[in-house]
């Protein structure tokens, strides 16, 4: 372990009505990181933040904030400070007194509070914005005042819960590249909760993905998206192909009826494995030249690329083409050694078919509920 | 503020409410009016004059409207924040059992502390099983705190109703995020909580107030006829239980009663305009 460790958590469990919400779960953060829980609502996520931020009591483990036990240690009382779901801001009170609040229950002077308050407001932008009361600014301007407040009273770790799920999605990539901007400037921690994975992969240093109130990966966003851990992740974070295969000895792999080369290895002879294939991996050519053929059988135009349902041996692959394909073509596939990842087989193996019921519409609406239910995920 | 009437719809849909208005508050207020400054001769201010013949009468009114109203304040509001803080459960059951007394008559419940208070009534009959028929009992009817006691009784639930509401409409997360901003919980009350119900305060002393100071027969069952608030006089002027019969003067009286009311709800709601969000609903 480093010894830059900011917060460690060790052994972690919450239940609530006897139902497991986290699992043992082990966990240490490094002082300065922007660090991301991501994972479908349900997933503990929240939970694990509450527990960080003191809102919630473990039922089992430690909370560890720079080498101290802090269980029981009430939220103002450790130097972290939380940015919620909904925007908390105090309606009674202007921008201004929103900002200042935990400076003056600090009971510090005046003047101070004041050089604090224009900072503070320099840096997410709102400069002018003093006197203005909450009801009268954007949702984009309430979650700047949020996070001036919450950075006002300098805490050493900001805990930052969905903080841009009520922002339309141009808002939300502004947003994203400030809180960025923000956090490299004041080089504090940021532990950051969300379901979107785009927000977790652009942001974030380090991303912890979450499932069933386990870690299913911690990693750097390329490693998460180019080595997912199991088919949770990689179906989780982008878009895969995920088809079951059998290493024949190292670096050789089959599926789909083929034999590929690939990178891995260190599996058993023989060893059923998944594997991933990423869309944009997968080439098309010639069905001479292709190692796998298979027929078109959908075509959805996105701006950048056409993305391709075909259907190989009755398995359904999206691969991703700048090339127009249509509707019954038989194309070859092409995918190189390192577009191959191999996966242990795992409880997820199996729960990600083809892409035979995937549709856009469904996963918007997914997206959107996954939005709703984030109150569940207590 | 003036707000024109809405798409589709048009001015007769007013008609029952203009009626109504102009029937019974428009037309009413306006007899009030003719006959407080009319007398035999015609015009006169004379009647008015009047109040100062019982400054004493009024003064007793506001003094006693004023402790019930506080007393009301100072009952309701911790009953209204247990109950915002409660379970959904125990808050149905605790906004049922608050209105449970308002579904018989006023009259009636008034009559019940009667026989309760007097001193024949239900306290001194258990005092006197305890400490034997020589125990000479308490005075505890005819007298001010009777009054009182009647008026904090029955108005009480117009105190906590709107508190109650005020503080279940504070987000729990305002006080989650005002804790984890370093408040303890006499600033989170002081600096959240507090302010955010001054509109539900105000609603309630508002709603609390105008009853009791306008009350004739809490002071005639429980104070026993002997202490005259301002609406027994207004009431005798009317009805001439007195043997005096002279709408003039009782219209003047009420007059004065509700211009006060006016004021003190005016400068009320004065209070109120920083707090936008309206709890209970004001008056004026």
């Amino acid at each position: 372990m480093e010894n830059n460790v900011i917060i460690d958590l060790k052994n972690i469990s919450v239940s609530f009505d006897g139902e497991r919400i986290i699992e043992n779960l082990n966990l240490y953060i490094r002082d300065g990181e922007f660090i991301t829980f991501l994972g479908p609502s349900g997933c503990g996520k929240t939970t694990t933040l509450r527990v960080i931020g003191g809102f919630l009591e473990p039922d089992g483990g430690d909370v560890i904030f720079e080498g101290k036990k802090m269980n029981g240690v009430p939220p103002h009382k450790r130097q972290v400070n939380t940015i919620f779901q909904r925007y908390a801001l105090f309606p009674n009170m202007n921008v201004y007194e929103n900002i200042a609040f935990g400076l003056k229950v600090k009971k510090l002077p005046k003047a101070e509070i004041e050089k604090k308050v224009k900072e503070m407001l320099a840096l997410v932008n709102l400069k002018g914005f003093e006197a203005r009361m909450p009801e009268s600014l954007s949702g984009g301007q309430q979650q700047r005042v949020v996070i001036a407040r919450a950075l006002a009273v300098d805490p050493k770790v900001l805990l930052l819960d969905e903080p841009l799920g009520a922002l339309d999605l141009k808002l939300r990539k502004d947003m994203q590249v400030e809180l960025k901007k923000i956090q490299k400037s004041l080089g504090i921690t940021f532990i950051y909760v969300t379901h979107d994975q785009e927000e977790a992969l652009s942001m974030s240093d380090t991303i912890v993905v979450m499932d069933a109130g386990k870690i299913q990966q911690i990693g750097s966003p390329t490693d998460i998206y180019n080595e997912p851990k199991n088919a949770f992740v990689a179906d989780f974070i982008g878009e895969s192909n995920i088809v079951d295969g059998v290493m024949c000895r190292d670096k050789v792999v089959s599926f789909s009826g083929h034999t590929f080369a690939c990178l891995d290895g260190g599996f058993a002879e023989n060893e059923a494995v998944d594997v991933v294939v990423r869309p944009e991996d997968v080439d098309v050519v010639s069905v001479e030249k292709g190692m796998l053929t298979g027929t078109v059988t959908n075509v959805t135009f996105k701006g950048v690329h056409y993305e391709i349902i075909v259907d190989i041996g009755g398995f359904l692959w999206m691969i991703q083409s700048t090339d127009i394909r249509q509707v019954g073509d038989v194309i070859g596939l092409q995918i190189e050694p390192d577009a191959i990842h191999i996966m242990k087989k795992s409880e997820y193996s199996g729960m990600f078919g083809d892409f035979s019921s995937f549709s856009e519409e469904f996963d918007e609406l997914s997206d959107v509920n996954a939005g709703v239910e984030v109150e569940d995920d207590a | 503020m003036r707000k024109s009437v809405a798409p589709g719809g048009s001015r007769a849909n007013l008609i029952p409410y203009s009626g109504w208005m102009t029937l019974f508050v428009l037309i009413p207020i306006g007899l009030v009016v003719y006959y407080a400054f009319t007398g035999v001769n015609g015009f006169t201010l004379s009647n008015i004059g009047w109040i100062w013949t019982y400054r004493k009468t009024l003064w007793l009114s506001v003094e006693l409207a004023l402790i019930a109203t506080v007393l009301c304040l100072l009952l309701a509001y911790p009953i209204a924040y247990g109950m915002s803080r409660a379970s959904a459960k125990v808050q149905r059951n605790a906004t049922l059992f608050i209105m449970l007394p308002m579904w018989m008559n006023f009259l009636v419940r008034t009559y019940a502390w009667m026989t309760i208070l007097e001193d024949t009534g239900l306290i001194n009959s258990a005092l006197r099983a305890i400490f034997g028929e020589d125990f000479s009992g308490l005075r505890l009817i005819n007298n001010h705190g009777a009054i009182v006691l009647g008026m904090v009784y029955n108005f009480l639930p117009y105190m906590i109703l709107p508190i109650y509401t005020a503080l279940t409409k504070i987000s729990y997360s305002l006080v989650e995020a005002s804790r984890d901003l370093g408040a303890n919980g006499a600033q989170i009350f002081g600096r959240i909580i507090l302010p955010m119900s001054v509109p539900g305060i105000i609603s309630g002393i508002t709603m609390v107030f105008i009853p009791s100071i306008s009350t004739f027969i809490i002071s005639k069952i429980l104070g026993g006829g002997k202490d005259f608030l301002i609406g027994d006089l207004i009431e005798d002027y009317f009805l001439g239980n007195s043997g005096v019969v002279n709408y003039n003067i009782g219209a003047a009286l009420s007059l004065v009663i509700m211009v006060l009311i006016l004021v003190a709800t005016f400068f009320m709601n004065h209070f109120d305009k920083d707090a936008k969000t309206s709890g209970g609903g004001s008056l004026v």
